[in-house]
């Protein structure tokens, strides 16, 4: 039996979601977290469903109001977009459940609100991540980035800058997206992305100039050096719940729309071979990896610290999609798994903690660790991925890294991923020096979060370490079938 | 280099004054102080895309894209109402955009009292 209706399920029950929502915030506050966090809930199930299916059966496609592709827009749920889309719900239901008294304390009255753009938000991204046309993923990226504008605005008094400043460039990236997409249109008169990857012509002037101005635009959007600096105001000033629902899959979805369009519109030896595309995102990557990181050790908030370690982050993903070889693509595609869960664990420690000392300086976090210790526990093993020490997660995806990078000769990057992983190192160990070591008499009367807001953090902090051990299955079960056309996964 | 400026200026003449939109619009928003006027460079920005967009349809002679008698089934004779379309739903993210920007600008104005840029940062700095 096969459910060709599942692909448009998620965005429908995202949307209906967000509307019951918002109608229940107005006759019943307390009912608005429940009802979004089942609307999370059964979006994930239902990646679950559309995952297995695509596994048994191969891609489902399904023609929006009846009319066939290429004329009409059709969603296309193939492997890497199931994958995807596991990792944005899975995201989405941990961050619901114990968001209620954040939010309560960061939006008091407003949480109904909150988290109805917060699923309008998530419509955005399992759009992008599900659609097959062109010009639906750019309504779907600016769908989600508006909300996304919204939710960082909901933060502290700086917020509305930061917001205001985040608007401009998504804006300017989304217009550079939309105007290499007018170049793809002139010249071959289709939106449909399988189609369109037929009658490219990679060699005609406006194709390459399309593809530069696409990889401006979601440069932007990622956040790729030098195009990084809305990132860290943004995730700072946000609201503990939305910067822990925005950092781990925003930037990440961003890097889906660059690997679907680079590799499977463009293809694999236009963007590497015939224009230099891949090689300047891969050195771009490696400057914004050096820069991110080193700008994090200097910074004395942990959520800017941890911001700033996004953009470091992110660029990994970056570098794996420039050396364009299967193990880096690999690499770079289990990095968005284990950067997410990583990210949205420490992102969510950063609220806990906020929300049981009213404070989030790295200076006073001396000797937390005693205090919370669960909630450590999970940061620990999450910080210890970011370093990239094994068997977690964040060992493996580096490690497919640098298998990609020699496969093609590229020892540079055996050197760089040591490097970085010290720069890493070297913040994330004062902090756990701090954290586990010193005496504070200040924080006598702190407990452990409550439970609600306890168990993500832990199952997350599980997970990184879970992901990390079972590398090999997530390689064989999805990877492997992710991959681009020409780009195959020896061994 | 004159037969290619003839051939630049004579028949594309409308899409020398895209990138000329598209210019001022970036300059608007890289060079100004005034949020506000940051984002009217925006929205130049963007509407000289959906200006772009627009001028590619377009077929001389070619008339309204509804189906005329007269005229019979001759494609080559209607303009092409796909990007017509298309640009009807860049028009309403752009006014979406807008609304959320002034919303922010509004909130900006009234914890820090200005709009400019340089003043705001002086603020930012001293809180």
């Amino acid at each position: 039996m096969t459910w060709s209706q599942l692909p448009i399920l998620t965005p429908v029950v995202l949307l209906v979601g967000a509307t019951a929502v918002l109608l229940t915030g107005r006759i019943r506050p307390s009912l608005a977290h429940r009802l979004a966090t089942a609307t999370c809930a059964s979006c994930f199930a239902i990646a679950i469903a559309l995952a297995v299916q695509v596994h048994h059966h191969g891609p489902t496609h399904y023609a929006l109001g009846g009319w066939s592709p290429p004329i009409g827009i059709e969603l296309v749920a193939d492997t890497l977009s199931v994958y995807f889309l596991l990792v944005i719900t899975g995201i989405a239901l941990l961050v619901m459940v114990g968001a209620a008294p954040a939010v309560e304390r960061d939006t008091p009255g407003r949480s109904a609100e909150f988290f109805a753009i917060s699923l309008i938000f998530l419509l955005g991204l399992s759009g992008i991540v599900l659609t097959g046309d062109l010009f639906n993923l750019y309504v779907f990226l600016e769908i989600s980035s508006l909300s996304a504008y919204t939710l960082v605005s909901s933060g502290d008094e700086r917020a509305g800058v930061a917001a205001f400043r985040y608007l401009i460039v998504g804006t300017i990236g989304a217009s550079f997206y939309l105007l290499g997409l007018g170049f793809l249109y002139s010249v071959t008169g289709t939106l449909n992305m399988t189609d369109m990857a037929m009658r490219l012509d990679p060699a005609a002037i406006p194709v390459r100039l399309a593809a530069v101005m696409i990889t401006v635009g979601l440069g932007l959007k990622m956040a790729i050096f030098p195009m990084h600096r809305w990132l860290p105001d943004a995730y700072t000033h946000a609201s503990s719940t939305a910067t822990a629902l925005i950092a781990p899959i925003m930037t990440k979805v961003s890097a889906y729309v660059l690997i679907r369009i680079l590799f499977f519109v463009f293809g694999t030896s236009m963007v590497s071979i015939d224009l230099p595309i891949a090689q300047a995102i891969m050195w771009l990557s490696v400057a914004g990896v050096l820069v991110g990181s080193t700008m994090a050790i200097a910074q004395t908030d942990l959520k800017r610290m941890l911001a700033y370690s996004s953009v470091a982050q992110v660029a990994y993903i970056g570098v794996g999609i420039g050396l364009a070889t299967p193990l880096a693509l690999a690499g770079a595609l289990l990095h968005v798994i284990s950067h997410a869960t990583m990210k949205c664990c420490l992102f969510l420690v950063v609220g806990a903690v906020e929300l049981q000392t009213g404070n989030r300086k790295l200076s006073s976090l001396s000797g937390i660790g005693r205090k919370m210790p669960w909630t450590f526990a999970a940061f620990t093993a999450a910080a210890v991925a970011m370093i990239g020490l094994p068997p977690t997660g964040g060992f493996f995806s580096k490690w497919y890294l640098v298998l990609g990078g020699m496969a093609t000769g590229e020892w540079w990057v055996v050197i760089f991923v040591l490097g970085a992983s010290l720069l890493t190192a070297t913040y994330f160990f004062r902090l756990l020096e701090s954290i586990y070591t010193r005496q504070s008499s200040e924080l006598a009367p702190i407990k452990e979060a409550p439970l609600a807001v306890a168990l993500p953090i832990v199952i997350l902090g599980l997970a990184v370490i879970l992901f990390g051990l079972f590398n090999s299955r997530i390689l064989d079960l999805f990877l492997r079938d992710a991959m681009p056309p020409g780009l195959v996964i020896s061994g | 280099m004159t037969e290619f400026l003839q051939a630049l200026v004579i028949d594309r003449w409308a899409y020398v004054f895209t990138i000329l939109l598209l210019s001022v619009g970036l300059y608007g928003l890289v060079m100004k102080k005034n949020l506000i006027k940051k984002l009217i460079g925006m929205n130049i920005f963007q509407t000289a895309v959906i200006l772009f967009f627009i001028q590619q349809a377009y077929k001389h002679g070619g008339t309204v894209p509804i189906y005329d008698t007269t005229v019979g089934a001759r494609p080559e004779l209607y303009v092409n109402p796909l990007p017509h379309g298309l640009m009807l739903t860049a028009i309403v993210v752009s006014v979406a955009t807008t609304g959320v920007a002034l919303a922010l600008l509004v909130l900006i104005h009234r914890r820090y009292e200005t709009l400019n840029e340089d003043e705001l940062l002086q603020k930012l700095r001293e809180s």
